[in-house]
Order: structure tokens, then C-alpha cells, then sequence
């Protein structure tokens, strides 16, 4: 029979159970205004996001607990304690611990309790003001799920001896559980601690009292919990942190004995009890203990003790000489090393300093952004570096922005009193970007607006799947001065003319940039730019965006950059011309009878271990991440280079490498915390070629009919024109072939991505999603490897390394429907029927043919061990004509999806 | 002791299943939901299916009877966003305790025609606007809502259930927890407040995706351990995900819980179009596993499933012995 336990259990986004042998837990003490001068000045400030670094430092040391207090004269209690407690909630690796809400005005202590869905813990509530009041509290308390802690106060005062510390927690207690209705593991008592060696001779047994009051505590009410401020111990030694940490642990040592379970401490400063030097280990039992004190002779040898090590006290020094020059030096330092720490301030003082807030964004910031632009043009700093300086950008901008909106408010104003018109253009210039209609794919883009952001660009990022109707309604309505576009697979190609053509149509006059994987310069000059005569540009990666955008912005540049642009787009447009008149084509009946000349009759095919399909969910990702193939992931980052020299390249080897250990953290943070679910099918049906590009699948007792398209290019003499029919066995040669599918993905990143996009955190936002993509390809290759091993098991014995694999030294193939082989992207709806569909697999297929989740990986099987991957290339009408009529397809549809290997 | 916590002891009690997969198959159009009374409104209401308890209150009447008939011992009202917050898509904020007494009575009037022993639910919803998160990444300490609006949203909402005649209340896809925390807020107080004996609470998160946590970020056992002070008759899963996906974490639950426990998974994943494929046999043979395994106290269906789905499930656990409580210890 299921047994539950009385322990008490605490939540944040995590569970935190106290047990009998859970050591004593650390409650953070430094977001407390009452304890930390630099937290409450950061509070009353207003700078919040550096105060969360306080609490974020809290849990990396070691707390289990943080206490926030806002109780400060100088402060609105209430509305800091909701608004840090909100921002807290946004940071999962801080939300993840459950907090302890301190104060002694009880309307914030409720304030606190309205923003935190886990279970938290009050700080404090008691019989102060007599008893009628602690119920009510108790009862609200109660209401939010709380556990509270009971001081030991009553209408009297302060327990300061044993007895009253034991006698008001144990009436505390009786009321708490007998008419509040609280479960007593659910109670904590702080009986005071106070300060001892303070030279006045009633103070001597405070520790002692407080140690023996607990013991009695936990004797008499077990279940329950107690807990206390451990600094105040020390509190006569204050300035001299060695001292004090060792008081704290000496008192800790004999408390937790006693049965302390919790205390607020400095998670980040405690010594090891066993590690304080025996002289000052030996003076300070005598002081918690009140032993060989009388006349205060304890106290007179710790304190003559402690002036000899007043300065040795240990600090962890930090390069902050920077922190010395002027503010203009101190933005740019902050920006090229991404430092968020002081960016408000410096930013602040630098508008005060010049004479318009624009003056900051176009002077200081964009002076030390261009030295990272510089850098980064120069090779000196990487795109993982450019990204973290865009944070610090986008939150020097966020304090200018209020001003520089009053300004233009002040102006426009004026100009409307004075019945003058406003000739003003707005501030920062606009770009907006998307990822065309029908495709998924965002990686690049988000990259670009990470670097256009950070360059000072306004940035309007409507994000993946994007209709044009939207796009340029947006860029209408929006008044933006750039439109760019992305794409990763060959229908977005159509989908960017359609866009051009329509920003024509609509006598638009904005420049419109072209990016993505897929895009090229020859597609842009041949397809794009001839749509739309007010420039058009293809952008090779992000680093170049920067460059295009300014040109494109500058009234002076223009002309000569888009006329630049154009006479080099009409020649590729000449080149391309003549390019394809030098290229032979043999007629579609030629090339058909010019396939893969395979030997049948000396070949038995390798039937597969079963038919049908095979379903994987929640695949260990552990394993998955074995197979991944690293190269790319520097590619989508713009490191270019083989991996795992990379990482010792002299040149990006030292950012390769950060962020490598970055990417493998955040890996192993998924793969721990299940983020992310492989999951996806593979498949084998018998098959056979019916005709020379067409091949029966035999699924269920239904017949799908495959169609493939041929290499029609004049070959070499004895090379021949490749379909993939080609290797699959003949009907009429009487083997019964077969052919595989296999479809994957990787679910779950969005609430993920929105976690990282809440904190400003692009960085991870683009390790994540890059990532994602790694562990799809990984999965496919996982898959792989076990259907030629295991699963079908046509190359039982094969032994091949990790980069033999990334090489595709193995036998038979796995092409995807839209790459070269089988360039028709509309084969995909036969692959998934075949496979069972998103329910089978996870993948939703959109308009365009992109598979969603982003990362996800689809192909066929080929076994035949002469399969080998090619490239279609180009094919002429005849061929396109036959094989609309196969594919059941109008002659226009068949034209629009395979536009890309057309003439 | 309440008659349901007594059926709760002896059998697995099954609750209904989706309501708006079953309006939909009347395909009621924008007249339909206007009614008489509303057909000047000044917005359109169609989708509003809440209101249906007034305006087409016989079609409501006889989706709970289908229910019923199907095997379910639990029926929900039709009150998943009769708030007033959640009715202001419609500007019907006005008629949200209207709505709630209208549900209620359509649930209680189709037991009595019904004839049998069942208990009415009285389905609490997640709202539109959430506590925990910001809608704005740029602003990610902002909230859209406060937490007092959210609990006298709810207590409005509970005032009608309470009002309308319903035996349990049920807090349910929980994406939020801190929404959640409000709506046992609003049941606490206003039970204590209006010094009314307090109806039991049930209820019942959402597990969003594969990560095993709700879109707030908790994970189930943190998630639990944020709304035991509730002291439900019941806690559980229900939405988001099918059974398949549904059945490591009624599992974890069925460990954790000192209490009853529930589950009413969709009718699997849906599919490209949206629509829920799994059909009733295959949902009845997963759960059976879970009714096997001592799992489960509550169990039916949530979006997809049907009358039938239902029937099915209820066929299929009926053999089966409902989880045991466990004991809760009283020293460490």
C-alpha cells in the first residue's frame, strides 16, 4: 500500500521536499533590502535586471531557497516586491527554487503571494499583536497554499530566554493547527536569533538559548520545522566578514545538531566547519556556547583575535579598472564584451551628457557597436560574441527610448503650435523580416536580426510562415525602410517572387533583401530582382546584412549601390543566358534508356526484417546526441571550418570553443530535463520499378505509385542518367524489391525558445533551435545506421566510425523528397501516407512542403548496394511533360514545383 | 461523508466527455447561438458555446444525457470559459453568473430525466489571460492581469455553479498554476466568507508537451505540491495530450497524490486538420491498462472524445478495483 510522508514540500518550478535526511537548507539571504546594500540600492534604482543577477548568484551557490524582503522606507514595498517577484518568474533558473516571502507588513507579504505559483514560505507572521490577528493572517497564508514561519513574539515582546521561546512556539502551534486548520510539518518557528558578544553580559547565552529551544521544539512538536537569520549572531562583528563566517558556522554546526532545518545565510559564504583555523574555531565555541565567559572573557579573546585578521578577510578581486573611464569607453567596453551589469547606468550618465538621447544612440553606442562590427568584419570576434553584445544594445536603447519619444513628442508639439509641418523622419530606421509563406525555417533570419538589432536597426520580426498580404501590409503600415526575406527550402523561392511581383503590384518603393539557405545570387538576379525594379539585393549571410542595410539607408550610397547591384545582376542575368545554351540536353526517351546499368540477374535483394511501419516516441536523446554531426552547427553560426579542428583553429578556435562548451551544457541540460522528444517512423513496403522512373509500392494492399525524375544532362560516354527507379528491381525480373521510408523530429522547443526569448537570451534561443536541427539529423542518422544494420539488415556486418558515417561511406541511401536526388517536393504526402501521417510521426506537413517541428528529417531507403546520392539537375519540357502526366498533375502545377531544375 | 466520495471508495467513476466536439456535430450557426433573446447583439457569438445553456438549452440538456447514457457518473457543466473575463471576447462579461446557473441547471436536469445516480461538476476554466506569464517577451515582468481580477472572476463564476445546484466544483486545464491558486482562493473564501459548507474541489492540470511540464513551467510534482492546500477529492491530467502521452504522468500521480485521481486525456494527438483520430476501442484499451494497474480513481475524455469513447472506457474499467488511497503517515 502507497504511503505518504509529513514532510514539508515547497515548489517553485521544481519540488523541494524536506526530509528527515535532507541536510539543513540554504535560504539566500542577498535579495533582502534589509541585509544587502547593493541589492537595496539596485532596487530603489530601479535596476531590476541586475538585481535578478543577485538572485540568480544566490541559486548558483547553493541556495534552495531564496528570501526576497523589500522592506526599506525609501521604497513602495508592495509594488517592488510585485515587480521583482514577476521578473523573477520569467527566469526559469531562478523560478525553479521555491521562495520564502519576507516581511514584517503583511500587505506585502500578501502582495508577494498573488505573483508566485509554486508553494512558497512566509516570513513571518506572530502573535505580536495579539491573536485575533495571527488567525487571520494565518488563514490568508493558508488561502495561497503557504507554509509560514511563526516568530517567536507575542503581545509581550521578543522571546529572548528558552522558556519563552518554547512556550510561544508551542500556543503558536495549538492555534495554527487546531483552529487554522495547518498541518504541522507546514509550521516553521525562527526563535530569534541574537546577536551574542556584544559586551553586554545578558546577550552572553542568546546562542545558547536559541540552541536549547530548538532542541525542546523538535522534541515536543516533531513534524515541525525551525529555521532563523544566522547573520544576526554575528552581527557585533560586522566589517569583519572572516570572523563572522566563522561564528555562522560554529553556530550552525551546534544548531543543526539540535535540529535547525533551515536558515537565511550568505549561500556564497560559508566556511566548512572543520576548515576554520582551531584557534578561531576554538574562540568562537566559546562564544555560541557562553563557555569560559564569565566577565566576558570569551568575547574580550575573540575580539582581540579578530582585530589580527581584520584585514585578511578574502574578496574575489575582479578587473574592474575599466570602471575608471570615461562613459563612452564604458559603453563600448560593455558592448564588445557583452556586459549587462552597468549598461543602464553608463547609459544614463551618457544622456545627461549630450544634449538629445539620439545623440547617445548615434554617438557612444554606435561608435563602440561599429568597433564590433569592426572586430567582428575583421574576423576578430564571432557571431556567438556579436550576439551577446546585442543584448547589451537592445538594453542601452530600451532607457534612451522613453526620451527620444518625449523629444519627438516635445517637437511635434511645437510644430503644431507654431502651424509649421514637421519634416522630421522617425528615429531608428526599420527593417522587417520573415520567413515567406509555407516554410518553417527561421535559424538565419533570427540571426540577421540579432546582428541588423544590435546595429542599431529597429527590427520588426514577424517570424516563420508568413503570408505576403501580411508582410507588406506590416511594411505599410509600420512605415519600414527595409524588407527582408528568408527561406530554407526550394518552393520559398516561388513564394519570394510572388512577394516581389506583389510589392510591384502595389507600387511599392521599399529595397527588398533575399537571405536564407536556399536563396542564391543567380536566383535573385534571374527570378527575383526582374519583378520589382526598386532594388532588390541577395544577402549572403548576417555579416553582410550590415553592409547592404547601411548602404541601402544612406541617401548618398543608394543610387550608386542599387545601380551597382543591378549592372552586376543584368550580367549574371547575360551569364545565364548563355550558360544554358552550352549545356546539352539528351531527349527524356534518350536519357531514360541511358540509366544505371545494374545487373539484376546476379543480385538477390535483402528482404527486410518486417513490413509496415515501426513507430519511435521518446527515443533516449542521450543516444541520439552521440550521432551528431558538429560541423554544421558551427555553419549555422558562421564558423566555418572542419570539426573538431575548429575548436583548435588559431584564429575562432577560442570562440569555437566557448561556444561548444555552451552548446554541449545546454545538450546536456535537454537531455536531463527531457526538453526536447525524438520521436518519428520508419517503414518497409515491397516495391518494384513498373516503368523507368515510376516504382509500386505495395502498402497495405494498396499500391502507391512513386514517381522519380532523371538526370537528362549529355553525360560522358559510358556515365549514365540517373533516376532513383533505378535502383529498385525491375518488376519483370521477378525479385520481390523493397523500399524504406523514414520521417523525424525533435518536439517540444517552443516553450523553451519563448523562455529564452522572454530574457532578451537570442544566444540561447539560437544554440536551442540550432541544436534542435543537430539532434534531427542525429536521429536520422541513428535510424539509419540500425535499418541497415538491424532493421532491414541488408549490411549486417558493416563497422563504421562517426565521421565514416558523416562521409556517407556506408552502403545504400536515404534521399529526401525536395534535395537533389528526387527533387520534387509533392512525393513527401506519399512518404507520410506511407508512414502513418503526423499521427504517426510528429510532423505536420505545410503548404509549401516544410515539415513542422522545424527540425525534423524525412526520407527514403534505398538498400540496392550501387544506390548513390546524385543530383537531378536540370531537365528540359519533354521530361516535364511526362512526368505531370504521371504525377496526375496539371502542367502548371507540375511547373511550379519544379521550377527550380528547369530551364 | 458525500455520496460521491462513498462511490469514490467502492468503484472508478467515469466522467464525460467533450462538449464542443459534440456541438459541433449539430453545426449550429450564428442564429443558433444568438437565440431569441440575443439576436440584436452588437457582436457576433457564434463559437460562444457556453452560452448555448441559455440560448439552446435542450441541446445542452441532451449532450449531458448522451453522457449519461454512455456510462459517465460525472457530468461537467458547460461553463469551460464562463467567466467574465473569458466572456468579454463576446462582451457577454454581464451575463457570466447567468451563464453558470443556466449550465448547472441544464447538467441537473438532464440527471433527472436521466433518472440515475451522477453528480454535476462544475467545469472551471483556464481563462485567456494567464498570471505567470507575460504576453510581452520585452516586458517579461508585465501581466495582463491581476490576480485579484482573476479571483473575483472566479468567485462570480462559483457563486452561479454554486447557485445553479452543482455537487463538486473542478478546477481544470491548468496551464497556469497561479490561475489556478486564484480559483482555490475564490473557493476557500467564498465558502468561508459566506459561511456555506464547502462543496469539494477537484482538480485537474495540463501537461503541455513532451517536457513533462505544464506551459508555466512546473513539473507535475511541483505542480501538485502548489495546489495541495486546495485538500481536493481529486487531482489529475486532463487535455493537451492523448492517452499515450498521458500515461507516465498519471502513473508519477497515482504515486504522489493524497488524493483521488483523475484522468480524461484527449482522443490522442490531432492530426494535420486538427481532428482527433483516435478512436473510442483504442483510448478504452490504454486506460484499461492504467484501471489495471490501480491508477485511477476518475477517468473519461476530454477534446475528440465522444459518447462513444465513453461507453468504451467505462466498459473496459469496470472490472477493475479504483486506486486505493494512501495512507497518509503521521510521524516521519
Amino acid at each position: 500500500m502507497n504511503t505518504i510522508k509529513p514532510y514539508l514540500r515547497l515548489s517553485g518550478l521544481e519540488p523541494l521536499v524536506i526530509r528527515p535526511e535532507t541536510n539543513f537548507v540554504n535560504v539566500g539571504e542577498r535579495t533582502n533590502v534589509t541585509g544587502s546594500k547593493k541589492f537595496a540600492r539596485l532596487i530603489r534604482d530601479g535596476k531590476y535586471e541586475e538585481a535578478l543577477s543577485v538572485a540568480r548568484q544566490q541559486v548558483e551557490s547553493g541556495a534552495q531557497i531564496i528570501d526576497v524582503n523589500m522592506d526599506d522606507a525609501m521604497l513602495e514595498g508592495v509594488e517592488a516586491m510585485t515587480t521583482f517577484l514577476n521578473l523573477v518568474q520569467a527566469e526559469p533558473d531562478i523560478a525553479k527554487i521555491p521562495i520564502m516571502i519576507d516581511s514584517s507588513k503583511f500587505e506585502i507579504i500578501e502582495a508577494g503571494l498573488k505573483c508566485v505559483q509554486g508553494k512558497c514560505i512566509v516570513n513571518s507572521i506572530s502573535m505580536k499583536e495579539g491573536e485575533a490577528k495571527f488567525i487571520e493572517q494565518a488563514h490568508i497564508c493558508k488561502s495561497y497554499g503557504a507554509a509560514v514561519i511563526v516568530m517567536a513574539f507575542d503581545e509581550v515582546g521578543q522571546a529572548d530566554t528558552k522558556e519563552r521561546k518554547i512556550e510561544i512556539c508551542h500556543r503558536a502551534y495549538k492555534i495554527l493547527t487546531e483552529q487554522v486548520g495547518y498541518a504541522p510539518q507546514e509550521i516553521i518557528f525562527d526563535p530569534n536569533i541574537f546577536a551574542v558578544a556584544t559586551g553586554i553580559e545578558e546577550h552572553s547565552n542568546y546562542a545558547v538559548d536559541f540552541i536549547e529551544a530548538t532542541k525542546e521544539i523538535k522534541k515536543l512538536m516533531p513534524l515541525t520545522k525551525v529555521s532563523g537569520g544566522v547573520s544576526n549572531v554575528s552581527f557585533s562583528f560586522r566589517g569583519n566578514d572572516h570572523v563572522r563566517e566563522a561564528i555562522h558556522s560554529v553556530f550552525l554546526y551546534h544548531a543543526i545538531k539540535a535540529g535547525m532545518d533551515m536558515g537565511i545565510v550568505n549561500a556564497g559564504q560559508l566556511v566548512v566547519y572543520d576548515e576554520i583555523e582551531p584557534t578561531l574555531k576554538n574562540l568562537c565555541e566559546d562564544v555560541i556556547l557562553n563557555r569560559n565567559n564569565t566577565n566576558n572573557e570569551a568575547t574580550e579573546a575573540l575580539i582581540t583575535f579578530a582585530e589580527t585578521v581584520k584585514a585578511k578577510g578574502k574578496e574575489t578581486v575582479k578587473d574592474e579598472k575599466w570602471r575608471d573611464e570615461p562613459v563612452e569607453k564604458r559603453l563600448s567596453h560593455s558592448l564588445v564584451n557583452g556586459i549587462t551589469d552597468y549598461i543602464d547606468a553608463d547609459t544614463e550618465e551618457a544622456r545627461q551628457k549630450y544634449p538629445k538621447p539620439l545623440d547617445v544612440i548615434e554617438g557612444p553606442l554606435m561608435d563602440g557597436m561599429n568597433v564590433v562590427g569592426d572586430l567582428f568584419g575583421a574576423g576578430k570576434m564571432f557571431l556567438p560574441q556579436v550576439v551577446k553584445s546585442a543584448r547589451v544594445m537592445k538594453k542601452a536603447v530600451a532607457v534612451l527610448t522613453p526620451f527620444i519619444e518625449q523629444e519627438k513628442e516635445d517637437r511635434k508639439q511645437a510644430h503644431i503650435t507654431a502651424g509649421t509641418i514637421n519634416e522630421e523622419t522617425a528615429g531608428a530606421a526599420k527593417i522587417l523580416l520573415a520567413t515567406v509563406k509555407g516554410d518553417v525555417h527561421d535559424i538565419g533570419k533570427n540571426i540577421v536580426g540579432v546582428v541588423l538589432g544590435c546595429n542599431g536597426y529597429d527590427i520588426i520580426d514577424l517570424g516563420v510562415m508568413v503570408a505576403t498580404d501580411k508582410i507588406l501590409e506590416t511594411a505599410i503600415k509600420e512605415k519600414v525602410d527595409i524588407i527582408g526575406l528568408s527561406g530554407l527550402i526550394t518552393p520559398s523561392l516561388d513564394e519570394m517572387v510572388h512577394v516581389a511581383h506583389e510589392m510591384k503590384r502595389r507600387g511599392m518603393n521599399l529595397p527588398l533583401m533575399i537571405g536564407g539557405a536556399t536563396t542564391s545570387r543567380m536566383h535573385t538576379a534571374v527570378k527575383i530582382a526582374p519583378q520589382y525594379d526598386e532594388g532588390v539585393i541577395h544577402v549572403l549571410d548576417a555579416s553582410r546584412s550590415v553592409t547592404v542595410a547601411g548602404s541601402l539607408l544612406s541617401k548618398e550610397q543608394k543610387p550608386d549601390f542599387l545601380s551597382g547591384i543591378k549592372k552586376e545582376y543584368d550580367k549574371l542575368v547575360v551569364d545565364f543566358g548563355n550558360k544554358k545554351s552550352t549545356k546539352q540536353y539528351l531527349t527524356f526517351a534518350e536519357a531514360q534508356k541511358n540509366g544505371a546499368a545494374i545487373n539484376w540477374d546476379n543480385f538477390s535483394p535483402v528482404a527486410p526484417t518486417f513490413t509496415g511501419t515501426k513507430v519511435f516516441n521518446h527515443y533516449d536523446l542521450k543516444e541520439v546526441a552521440e550521432y551528431i554531426d558538429w560541423q554544421p552547427f558551427f555553419i549555422a553560426w558562421e564558423m566555418h571550418g572542419k570539426f573538431p579542428a575548429i575548436l583548435t583553429d588559431n584564429i575562432i578556435g577560442v570562440e569555437a570553443t566557448k561556444l561548444y562548451n555552451d552548446a554541449k551544457k545546454l545538450l546536456q541540460q535537454i537531455i536531463d530535463e527531457k526538453w526536447l522528444n525524438a520521436r518519428g517512423a520508419i517503414g518497409f513496403w515491397p516495391a518494384n520499378k513498373v516503368a523507368p522512373d515510376s516504382v509500386d509500392v505495395l502498402a497495405d494492399k494498396e499500391v502507391i505509385k512513386l514517381q522519380f525524375l532523371r538526370q537528362q544532362i549529355k553525360k560522358a560516354e559510358g556515365q549514365p542518367n540517373l533516376s532513383l527507379a533505378d535502383f529498385i528491381a525491375p518488376a519483370e525480373k521477378n525479385y520481390q524489391d523493397h523500399i524504406g521510408a523514414f520521417a523525424v523530429t525533435i518536439e517540444g522547443i517552443e516553450p523553451h525558445i519563448k523562455k529564452f526569448e522572454a530574457a532578451f537570451d537570442d544566444y540561447n534561443k539560437i544554440i536551442l533551435q540550432a541544436l534542435a536541427d543537430r539532434l534531427a539529423e542525429a536521429f536520422a542518422e541513428l535510424l539509419h545506421k540500425k535499418t541497415r544494420q538491424e532493421y532491414w539488415g541488408y549490411a549486417t556486418d558493416e563497422h563504421l566510425t562517426n565521421e565514416q558515417l558523416i562521409k556517407e561511406e556506408y552502403l545504400g541511401i536515404r534521399p529526401a523528397p525536395g534535395y537533389p536526388a528526387c527533387p520534387d517536393h509533392t512525393e513527401k504526402y506519399k512518404l507520410f501516407e506511407l508512414l502513418g501521417g503526423k499521427e504517426a510521426t510528429g510532423i505536420e506537413l505545410t503548404e509549401s512542403l516544410a515539415m513542422y517541428p522545424a527540425s525534423s528529417v524525412s526520407g527514403w531507403y534505398f538498400a540496392n548496394p550501387e544506390s548513390k546520392y546524385f543530383g537531378v539537375g536540370k531537365i528540359e519540357q519533354d521530361q516535364l511533360k511526362d512526368y505531370a502526366k504521371r504525377k496526375g498533375m496539371s502542367l502548371d502545377d507540375a511547373t511550379r514545383w519544379l521550377r527550380p531544375i528547369l530551364e | 461523508m458525500s455520496t460521491i466520495e462513498k462511490a469514490l471508495q467502492e468503484r472508478i467513476l467515469i466522467i464525460d466527455g467533450a462538449m464542443g466536439t459534440m456541438i459541433q456535430r449539430h453545426k449550429l450557426q450564428e442564429a443558433d447561438y444568438r437565440g431569441e433573446r440575443f439576436k440584436d447583439w452588437h457582436t457576433d457569438v457564434k463559437g460562444n458555446n457556453d452560452l448555448l445553456s441559455i440560448t439552446q438549452p435542450e441541446i445542452i440538456i441532451g449532450i449531458h444525457k448522451q453522457y449519461l447514457e454512455a456510462g459517465a457518473d460525472i457530468i461537467e457543466t458547460n461553463t469551460f470559459s464562463s467567466t467574465s473575463i473569458a466572456q468579454a471576447d463576446y462582451d457577454m462579461q454581464s451575463l457570466a453568473y447567468e451563464i453558470n446557473v443556466a449550465s448547472a441547471k441544464c447538467a441537473r436536469e438532464a440527471i433527472k430525466q436521466n433518472g440515475k445516480t451522477a453528480w454535476v461538476a462544475g467545469a472551471i476554466g483556464p481563462l485567456n489571460k494567464t498570471l505567470s506569464l507575460s504576453p510581452d517577451v520585452n516586458n517579461p515582468g508585465y501581466r495582463a492581469v491581476t490576480f485579484d481580477e482573476v479571483a473575483a472572476a472566479y468567485t462570480e463564476q462559483i457563486k452561479g455553479l454554486v447557485d445553479g445546484g452543482v455537487d463538486v466544483l473542478l478546477i481544470e486545464t491548468i496551464f497556469d498554476t497561479l490561475n489556478a491558486k486564484a480559483a482555490i482562493y475564490a473557493t476557500k473564501n467564498y465558502f468561508r466568507k459566506n459561511n456555506l459548507p464547502e462543496l469539494p474541489i477537484m482538480i485537474s492540470g495540463t501537461i503541455t508537451d513532451a517536457s513533462g511540464r505544464t506551459l508555466s513551467g512546473q513539473t507535475l510534482e511541483a505542480f501538485y505540491t502548489s495546489v495541495a492546500h486546495a485538500n481536493p477529492l481529486s487531482v489529475g491530467l486532463n487535455c493537451a495530450l492523448g492517452a499515450s502521452e498521458m500515461r507516465a504522468h498519471i502513473e508519477e500521480l497515482s504515486q504522489i497524490a493524497a488524493c483521488y485521481v483523475s484522468a480524461y486525456p484527449n482522443a490522442g494527438l490531432p492530426n494535420a486538420f486538427g481532428e482527433y483520430d483516435e478512436q473510442p476501442h483504442e483510448t478504452a484499451h490504454i486506460i484499461e491498462e492504467w484501471a489495471a494497474n490501480g491508477w485511477l480513481n476518475i477517468v473519461g475524455g476530454c477534446c475528440g472524445t465522444t459518447p462513444d469513447h465513453i461507453k468504451h472506457i467505462a466498459d473496459e474499467v469496470k472490472q477493475f478495483k479504483p486506486r486505493a488511497l494512501p495512507v497518509l503517515e503521521e510521524a516521519l
